[in-house]
């Protein structure tokens, strides 16, 4: 038809009209099953927002009671081995990992001496020397140079406790919905439901001097803002955690010591980048690598998903790649088994030692895809493979798209179940694959119930970073309910803002009650935080100086005394499976120091990070110059997470020019 | 107001219109599906923080629209850049070539209109608002909704014409 002929938008409206509008009836469903839980979480979120008194950041009871439940466990297995990987990714799939918990101790140094002497003095302090070297916190006459503190002592019995797996599971989860009738605090905790946290504002020190937060693992946020800004899309600013995007990356902070203290907490200050009259005081600490040599041989049973929708090369392409990476880290004396789940369950590979690589690695590439989901019958088969031998750590690793069939019970009657083995000591963990997963919510209940995490996997290189080089490394939480506190010395810094963090603020009060909780940090593990803060007299001060203050004239000779220090780094934590908290202390010399490629990383990371938040602080510090930044401070980039996120950022530079 | 809270019985009412309007706005049923489970979703985050200060039907469709608007622009952006990045991103390139030589005269001709004209447009086909109503959820003046079409009907004439002259 000559188009002239008619009225083109008559013409196109009737087509519109005509056209099939109909909605796909399953797609439907699973559309209002999804958005009903996502509902049920946003109606319980509603209503806590309107209660006077704030939960400590989503920590909270919920939290605290899944963490007595562990324990409990944990103490009828004297060890507990989470495999974690921790930098755990949110919003897809999962792999259900089993562990079966041995009753061998690991060799562990114990340490308690050290600490004994330390007082643990929260509040008010005498005035102290600044100490320096690598101080074990006890001393106090060295000079104030560098800023090196072990923490304490005891290592205790290792990795109790699964509370960093769930939580960064839990947390970590995007589109994670609760399945209903679970705890909710433990499980409810979507961060993406918690988008709302603003930026944290400058503070004054004349009036705030003390700043205290949580430490946070999680990686999430990296992974999310990398999907989004690889579909051509820029992330809503408040998904963005800006901890979460630097502590995706690895950095080389100064390792505690061998037999020595969990982890070691370093403190560098330097100029700010993106603002000339203000500092960066950077925060770094390392956990500890266990001798990974002595860990108990492995049971793995992969429970993989091979229903139709699997068919694509990012998923059960990927998933056979992630596997065979993961095949080349076990040990000759570990053993793995294959269970299948589509229209029906059934095991393709018995236990097989890892030494027999053929033979895993054949019916691994034998696997294809077709038929339904029968993921019920199929976790029942897998947690069926573990022979019950004490001295081996076992854990099932569901990989699959999100589509799940848990069969005629329900949800509720998989996760109890799931409850159940994981008291037997048989964790499960899930391994996402794919997008457009329309069941998250429920992975995310498998993992968390199974003691295992929750991880996304959308390349090779994320599950090499997942599977591979953290699979040694996550085996043990090294430290419990890591709090940071920071007191600046008003003589030295007026002003200070803690970069990112926002999810994770505690209250001041909260540094020494052991009952609130915080985060974990595993073995090997390094956390991050930045603080940029204005020296008294700089020009870059957003506040005009107080005239008045409170101190005594006794008080003030004493700052004077101490104007060697920038502020007081105070540490709290828990050694695995402890009730009681230790305290860690040191004064931060305002010494400035160079930055080292790592450093230049990071806050090339938090640049970017900040930008995705709107770039109130940034000044005229644009991409380009943290794209520059970066680029400086890749450095050797073994695995190319810094690479990649260089074009991450080169990315979001070109959409959001 | 209880009634309103209730996501299921709130989908169960809108959730054939969504999508037919996720079509029209769109061009194209398999983003359609996307679009109407992402602001599903989206509807039962605020439902709960809903106060029941406009309509409820507008407040939802105003959603609806927003995110259609979102979703357009996002993808002219994807076009731009994928004009900019030709040879990084060839692949992509192809694929939204593909794409559009798959999707039909229907989409071919909605891509000449603008994110809102496209919404506006599609509100309007799929029907059952009051022009007040719909100028409610698009967040603009009654007369606005008119004046669109109007424009809609101007461009398409121009592009109807070149094509004519290009034929």
């Amino acid at each position: 038809m000559n188009p002239m002929d008619r009225d083109p938008l008559e013409e196109l409206t009737e087509g519109l009209a005509r056209m099939d509008v109909r909605p796909d009836q399953n797609r439907r469903d699973r559309t209002m099953a999804l958005a009903r839980e996502k509902f049920d979480v946003a109606f319980q979120e509603n209503a806590a927002e309107e209660r006077p008194i704030p939960d400590p950041p989503r920590t909270g009871a919920g939290r605290a009671s899944l963490t007595g439940a562990v324990i409990s466990m944990t103490r009828k297995m004297k060890k507990s081995l989470l495999y974690g990987t921790s930098g755990l990714v949110m919003a897809g799939l999962a792999t259900v990992v089993t562990v079966q918990l041995g009753d061998e101790v690991m060799n562990v140094p114990q340490n308690h001496a050290k600490h004994e002497s330390l007082a643990e003095v929260d509040g008010a302090r005498a005035p102290q020397p600044s100490i320096g070297g690598d101080i074990n916190p006890v001393p106090q006459n060295k000079p104030p140079i560098s800023r090196d503190f072990e923490s304490g002592p005891s290592f205790g019995a290792v990795g109790q406790k699964t509370a960093p797996a769930s939580r960064s599971a839990n947390e970590g989860a995007l589109l994670m919905a609760p399945v209903q009738d679970r705890p909710t605090n433990v499980q409810g905790q979507n961060r993406d439901r918690f988008p709302d946290a603003e930026q944290n504002p400058v503070n004054s020190v004349a009036q705030s001097p003390i700043s205290t937060f949580s430490i946070d693992v999680d990686t999430a946020s990296y992974s999310t803002t990398r999907r989004w800004l690889n579909q051509g899309r820029v992330p809503e600013a408040s998904t963005v955690r800006v901890e979460e995007m630097i502590n995706y990356f690895d950095y080389d902070w100064p390792a505690p010591e061998a037999g020595g203290a969990p982890f070691r907490a370093s403190v560098a200050n330097y100029e700010t980048p993106w603002n000339a009259g203000t500092e960066i005081v950077r925060i770094g600490l390392q956990g500890m690598m266990p001798d990974i040599d002595a860990r108990p041989p492995l049971d793995l049973v992969f429970l993989i998903d091979t229903s139709g929708s699997m068919r694509s090369p990012d998923k059960l392409g990927l998933l056979k790649q992630s596997f065979l990476m993961m095949l080349g880290e076990l040990r000759p004396e570990d053993r793995v088994s294959i269970v299948t789940y589509a229209g029906s369950a059934g095991t393709t590979l018995e236990l097989t030692p890892a030494s027999d690589r053929a033979t895993i690695r054949n019916a691994l590439e034998n696997l294809s895809a077709g038929g339904s989901t029968a993921g019920a019958a199929g976790l029942r088969e897998a947690y069926g493979k573990f022979d019950g031998d004490d001295d081996r750590v076992g854990r099932v690793i569901l990989a699959t798209d999100g589509d799940f069939n848990v069969g005629m019970s329900g949800p509720d009657a998989m996760t109890d179940f799931i409850a159940d083995q994981r008291e037997t000591g048989a964790y499960l963990s899930v391994l996402g694959f794919g997008q457009g997963n329309y069941n998250d919510t429920l992975m995310q209940a498998l993992a968390q119930n199974g003691n295992g995490q929750a991880a996304y996997i959308d390349t090779l290189s994320e599950a090499r970073k997942v599977l591979v080089d953290q699979l040694t490394g996550n085996l043990f939480t090294i430290a419990e309910d890591v709090k940071i506190q920071v007191e600046f010395n008003p003589a030295v810094i007026s002003e200070y803002r803690l970069i990112g963090y926002e999810t994770r603020a505690l209250a001041r009060e909260d540094f020494s009650n052991d009952k609130v909780d915080a985060g974990e940090i595993g073995a090997g593990h390094q956390v991050t935080a930045l603080y940029e803060v204005t020296p008294v007299g700089s020009d870059a001060a957003r506040m005009a100086p107080v005239r008045y203050d409170n101190f005594s004239s006794e008080r003030r000779a004493m700052n004077l005394e101490m104007a060697g220090e920038l502020g007081f780094l105070r540490l709290r934590y828990k050694a695995p499976g402890e009730d009681e908290s230790r305290l860690i202390e040191a004064p931060i010399s305002k010494e400035q120091e160079a930055m080292t490629d790592d450093d230049r990383f990071a806050l090339a990371i938090a640049g970017f990070g900040q930008h995705l938040r709107g770039g109130k602080y940034l000044e005229d510090w644009g991409m380009d110059a943290a794209v520059d930044l970066a680029r400086d401070g890749r450095g050797e980039d073994p695995f190319g997470y810094r690479s990649e996120a260089l074009q991450l950022m080169q990315t979001y530079e070109a959409l959001s020019r | 107001m209880t009634e309103h809270m209730d996501i299921t019985s709130l989908l169960e009412a809108h959730y054939d219109t969504i999508f037919a309007f996720s079509v029209r706005a769109l061009g194209c049923r398999h983003e359609a599906e996307d679009l109407t489970q992402d602001v599903c979703l989206r509807l039962a985050e605020r439902l709960p923080a809903f106060r029941g200060d406009a309509k409820i039907s507008t407040w939802l469709y105003r959603i609806v629209v927003n995110a259609a608007q979102d979703r357009l622009r996002v993808r002219t952006r994807q076009a731009r850049l994928a004009e900019e990045w030709r040879e990084a991103h060839l692949a992509k390139a192809d694929e939204a070539d593909a794409a559009r030589a798959a999707r039909g005269w229907i989409a071919d001709t909605l891509a000449v209109l603008d994110p809102a004209e496209r919404t506006t447009l599609a509100l309007v086909v799929t029907g059952g608002f009051s022009q007040s109503e719909a100028a409610e959820i698009l967040g603009v003046a009654p007369g606005t909704v008119s004046w669109r079409m109007s424009e809609i009907r101007k461009r398409l004439h121009v592009v109807a014409q070149q094509t004519g002259e290009v034929a």
